[in-house]
């Protein structure tokens, strides 16, 4: 096991991974973002044509686990603030990353179909 | 005992003990084990992880606005991803509001992202040069994409074509 990455278990632990896991995810996808968006510098063509395959279905559906991705990175960080900055976060620690999962699991259930109308649209006519 | 061992020799060591030393016969020096010597590294007199840690905990907070904000306005309002295409963007960055949005955005997101992909190259690379090669390259690809970004929100131009 690679030096200083031992720790306890339980809900500290594994906030701890999926903060990780979706932080890298994440800016993995911002740099590929950017370098679509700089495509409006080449021609509206080429970046409409890069834009297209935003909204293919597939992606469309990674777009979800994308925002699903930034909305648990965003509810945990805000977590780990209070952790570090309030004084009874580290008591209630447990508590708000439960809190941060029911408050993700009803943004998520909300942006369902939103995010992905444009997918339902196309499968199953408007 | 073997015959060239001479007796006062035995003695000294098997029955005098601690009461043996004397600012006559000193005691041997221990160094402690934290000393410095010449051959530990210099010490790095700087804060660096610790404004990396207030500036991770700073930019989280306003990005959080910005990020979701902008999922908000691209994913989820106005029909969703449907109406994102060159229109859409050259619309919004008519607004010098959305360009200052965006720039933000991408400033603190990139070296969000960069200060946290450091944090975890450090942990896992364990090999100094793997870590050295691994940091070059996150360094040199978070240079250009701020850049870039930058470079495409301040010379946008609606009528390229």
């Amino acid at each position: 096991m690679p030096a200083g990455t031992l720790y306890r278990g339980r809900e500290g632990m594994w906030s701890w991974v999926a903060h990780r896991v979706t932080g890298v995810l994440i800016f993995f996808f911002l740099f590929v973002h950017v370098l679509d968006t700089a495509l409006v510098r080449v021609s509206p063509q080429d970046y409409d044509k890069v834009v297209a395959t935003y909204k293919n279905p597939v992606v469309n559906l990674l777009e979800y686990g994308l925002v699903a991705a930034i909305l648990f990175h965003a509810l945990n960080g805000l977590r780990v603030i209070a952790v570090d900055f309030w004084s009874k976060g580290p008591k209630y620690q447990r508590q708000m990353l439960w809190s941060v999962v029911g408050i993700w699991i009803v943004l998520m259930a909300g942006a369902f179909y939103p995010v992905l109308q444009h997918s339902l649209r196309i499968l199953f006519g408007s | 005992m073997s015959a060239d061992t001479p007796v006062d020799a035995v003695e000294l060591t098997s029955t005098s003990g601690a009461s043996a030393f004397s600012p006559d016969n000193p005691a041997p020096v221990i160094e402690p084990p934290r000393a410095r010597t010449k051959r530990t590294p210099r010490a790095t007199r700087t804060n660096f992880e610790l404004y990396g840690w207030l500036f991770m905990r700073l930019s989280g907070i306003v990005l959080v606005v910005l990020v979701l904000g902008h999922l908000l306005i691209q994913l989820v309002l106005d029909g969703g991803v449907s109406k994102i295409g060159f229109a859409f963007v050259a619309g919004r960055w008519a607004n010098p509001f959305w360009q200052l949005w965006d720039l933000t955005m991408l400033w603190l997101a990139m070296l969000h992202g960069a200060n946290g992909l450091r944090t975890v190259i450090n942990d896992y690379a364990e090999r100094d040069a793997t870590r050295s090669w691994l940091k070059a390259l996150l360094y040199t690809a978070t240079a250009f994409t701020v850049l870039l970004g930058t470079l495409v929100i301040f010379t946008f131009d609606p009528n390229i074509q």
